[in-house]
């Protein structure tokens, strides 16, 4: 049963993900769907992202307690102003270990 | 060689997802999961956030047709992202699409469109190839390890684990955000995903997802300065 399950979740995560890939050789996007396809990332990364750091228990918390805000805001802070990533994981891992351990 | 760059550019990746992987061992090893289902499913999916989602509910003792219909909504992204590559992968073999299809994460995702969009998709293949491996090897071998830890480190969600997606995922997005249609669908998106959070199936994604691409593309046509 639970390689039944595994397949099932194999199977359908590939046709989704060669969906068009595969498949999609002889579609021709429309110009506003391509234009579209530009903000996918942002939004669905920001979407996840948000919601983790201002409520990460399930209720909004906006305050210097919350380890998750803080350690995302140094996160995007940093990538934004050096867009080094590594960097950024790096400093706001430490900044959330930090105040974890004052906790 | 663009191999070589695909992997080097996935680094950070491979070091947000390391956590995921150990976690994810280690949750579906203490679910009572047979060691070869727990590699199985990694081996076979390749697909992070519903191989949690999938672990929690085998453990809740949910039906399969849950599972496999939660798989489908949790992965439907997954559309979009391929939908975004194919016009540089129009020129990919057909052989080497199947392949990249069945690796296409977040992650690689995220690296390889940004690489397509900054330095063009020539052999494109190749340097989505390089990140695929990285992601596949590294998600694997964090897997094993938290699989065959799992049963001495039982308090693995209290070392911060859950912040490693979290902090990924601002540092990719934040460079993206000085132009503004960009940083308005992000807020847009935002917005929606922290007003409607909690929906089934992770529909709030979705439909933050949906809002924030409509404002990125709204703000594009009224000519907001990029």
């Amino acid at each position: 049963m639970i390689w039944l399950t595994i397949g099932g979740m194999a199977i359908l995560t590939l046709a989704i993900r060669s969906s068009f890939l595969v498949f999609g050789q002889t579609l021709q996007f429309p110009a506003w769907l391509e234009r579209a396809l530009h903000y996918v990332p942002v939004a669905v990364l920001t979407a996840l992202v948000l919601p983790m750091a201002l409520a990460p228990q399930g209720r909004i918390e906006l305050s210097a307690g919350n380890p998750y805000l803080l350690g995302a805001l140094v996160s995007s802070l940093v990538a934004f102003y050096t867009r080094n990533t590594l960097l950024a994981l790096l400093l706001s891992f430490m900044v959330y270990a930090a105040l974890r351990a004052l906790q | 060689m663009l191999l070589v760059s695909g992997v080097r550019d996935t680094v950070p990746m491979m070091v947000g997802a390391a956590p995921f992987g150990l976690i994810y061992g280690a949750l579906a090893v203490a679910h009572g999961m047979p060691l070869a289902a727990v590699l199985g499913m990694s081996l076979l999916v390749f697909a992070g956030s519903s191989q949690f989602i999938a672990v929690s509910l085998i453990g809740a003792g949910a039906g399969i047709v849950v599972i496999w219909l939660t798989t489908l909504v949790v992965n439907l992204r997954h559309a979009l992202y391929s939908a975004t590559l194919l016009p540089y992968a129009r020129s990919w073999p057909l052989r080497w699409r199947w392949l990249l299809a069945f690796g296409l994460t977040d992650e690689t995702f995220a690296v390889t469109e940004h690489h397509f969009r900054v330095h063009g998709g020539l052999n494109g293949h190749w340097f989505q190839l390089g990140s695929t491996l990285a992601m596949y090897l590294n998600w694997l071998l964090w897997t094993l390890i938290g699989a065959t830890l799992g049963h001495a480190l039982p308090q693995l969600g209290h070392w911060g684990l859950d912040f490693a997606m979290l902090a990924t995922f601002s540092a990719i997005v934040a460079p993206q955000l000085r132009r503004w249609p960009y940083l308005l669908a992000a807020l847009a998106a935002g917005s929606v995903a922290l007003a409607a959070r909690g929906l089934p199936y992770k529909l709030d994604l979705m439909l933050a997802s949906l809002v924030g691409v409509l404002a990125g593309m709204l703000a594009e046509s009224r000519g907001v300065r990029a």
